[in-house]
């Protein structure tokens, strides 16, 4: 196995049902997917079609039904460092009761790191993050990009692999989205760690992602066509292939899904 | 001002009646010169919070610990919660003469007693924190690589900290309510004591003074535990304000 993939997906499937029950209903059914160390890839999909799911199956939350699912050639089995999740909602998910630099010390705080280094480690992420000058803050004084800046700075200091996210951009307004996409674009460069990006808004994954692979609604959802999305960066939504790629996608979901995507 | 004004219609309607059926509020405070002069008073206010203090620290010190337990593992839920449902509904009182007969009538039985009209409240109401709280913020902390323990004292007993400290807060509403009645049947001292014991003097003033010392006391524990909610825990969301009804 060529340690160049860093997850390799195979045949996956996830049922919630009984398995005694005859015929079993999939969430996902056959999913198939590699993804390329330092990679930036989106997955796509109208809401409820399990893309969230498969997500959160790569994260170890929630355990497969069958199949194979490799992270760096090991099993998943359970939540693990290298892999960090950035949540949707950050106030469900950031701790209220540290402030800014607390809680992205949070990942060095288990690894019982000394007081200096865990300083060293803070401040460089939430200088990258664009956060200096918060540390005191609690998360109930900041915005929602704010927000999510933290979460984002409180996995980079754990230094994982990947990083695995899920409609962090989802809630918040249409401004304040477009500076993050851009700070994400950004931070990507900077840090080379592999990005799975889910989202059900399609320019959202067209500025953001070097492949986008697109889920079929569920049930028996899968991973039923990736498109190579390789203009330079920043990326710019009137431009022309931009939007040549744009209509090709939606043409997709229209066809193939019944729906014009919920996300324009 | 509505303390005068309650002072003022108790003062007409003791007018209208002998101070053997309701002492005025100047009987009532002569009546507490001379409680405060022997230092009864004092010693039997003293009595009564040390018994509702010790018990409701002891018994939080168990319930709390409990509550994490049947919060986190289902397990333990699923064997305790009957138990809970079962005992939670036979109040404290009713197990007096059990816990005479068990522990004497000393310290220990009243002790013993206050424990038990506390723990259950605050294993209820920190379980139910620990539901509360929520997942994602279990999972965030399990992909940042905390273990279980780390878990516990990380996440979910800071998470907890609002819903154990209504349990508590709750529990020493509870607290009192059966040192009275324990003091009542069965003590020597304290102000159930006093107030049982009126009867047997014709001092009806001195129930009135059990009352308001009993009142004020509470008052003021609760006023302490609200100051400790806004100094100490005021970032774990605890809000040290509103009503709070014992069940």
């Amino acid at each position: 196995m060529s340690s160049e993939n860093s997850i390799i997906i195979e045949h996956l499937n996830k049922s919630y049902s009984d398995s005694s029950k005859d015929p079993v209903k999939y969430v996902i059914e056959d999913a198939n997917l590699q993804i390329k160390n330092g990679e930036f890839f989106i997955l796509l999909g109208p809401s409820g079609c399990g893309k969230s799911t498969l997500l959160n199956i790569i994260a170890g939350f929630i355990e497969k039904t069958s199949g194979k699912i490799l992270v760096n050639d090991k099993v998943v089995k359970k939540p693990g460092k290298e892999r960090a999740v950035v949540f949707q909602h950050p106030d469900a998910s950031l701790f209220p009761w540290l402030n800014v630099k607390e809680n992205v010390e949070f990942g060095l705080r288990m690894k019982r790191l000394k007081k200096e280094e865990k300083i060293i480690i803070s401040n460089k992420y939430i200088k990258l993050v664009g956060l200096f000058g918060h540390e005191k803050k609690f998360p109930h004084e900041l915005s929602g990009g704010m927000k999510q800046r933290v979460q984002l700075a409180r996995v980079l200091s754990n230094d994982p692999e990947i990083l695995l996210m899920d409609e962090p951009f989802g809630a918040l307004d249409a401004q304040t989205r477009r500076i993050m996409q851009k700070e994400l674009v950004r931070i990507w460069f900077e840090t080379k760690k592999t990005i799975i990006f889910v989202t059900h808004d399609i320019q959202e994954a067209l500025l953001l992602g070097q492949r986008v692979g697109i889920m079929s609604k569920s049930p028996s959802a899968r991973i039923y066509n990736i498109y190579d999305v390789n203009f330079p960066y920043p990326r710019n939504v009137t431009n022309l292939k931009f939007n040549e790629l744009y209509d090709d996608i939606i043409s997709e979901f229209e066809e193939e899904i019944g729906t014009g995507g919920d996300g324009i | 001002m509505s303390w005068i004004f309650i002072i003022f219609v108790w003062q007409i309607g003791a007018i209208f009646s002998t101070p053997d059926f309701l002492p005025g509020p100047v009987v009532v405070v002569k009546g507490a010169g001379e409680l405060i002069k022997d230092g009864s008073l004092f010693k039997f206010t003293l009595i009564s919070f040390t018994r509702i203090f010790v018990g409701w620290f002891l018994g939080s010190l168990l319930g709390i610990p409990i509550g994490l337990l049947m919060g986190r593992v289902k397990a333990i839920r699923s064997f305790t919660e009957p138990i809970l449902n079962f005992f939670r509904f036979v109040p404290a009182i009713g197990f007096l003469t059990l816990f005479i007969i068990w522990f004497g009538i000393g310290e220990q039985g009243k002790i013993i007693l206050i424990m038990y009209a506390t723990t259950f409240i605050v294993i209820l109401n920190t379980a139910s924190g620990v539901a509360h709280v929520e997942e994602e913020k279990i999972r965030a902390a399990k992909c940042l690589g905390a273990s279980e323990v780390q878990i516990l004292f990380n996440v979910v007993i800071p998470a907890s900290i609002p819903y154990i400290y209504t349990g508590v807060r709750l529990a020493m509403g509870n607290s009192f309510a059966a040192i009275v009645s324990a003091e009542m049947l069965a003590a020597n001292e304290g102000l159930g004591y006093l107030i049982w014991t009126a009867r047997l003097y014709f001092k009806t003033e001195w129930i009135f003074i059990g009352l308001i010392s009993l009142g004020a006391l509470g008052y003021f524990v609760d006023k302490f535990l609200g100051f400790i909610a806004r100094v100490l825990l005021g970032k774990y969301g605890v809000v040290a304000k509103g009503d709070l009804r014992s069940t």
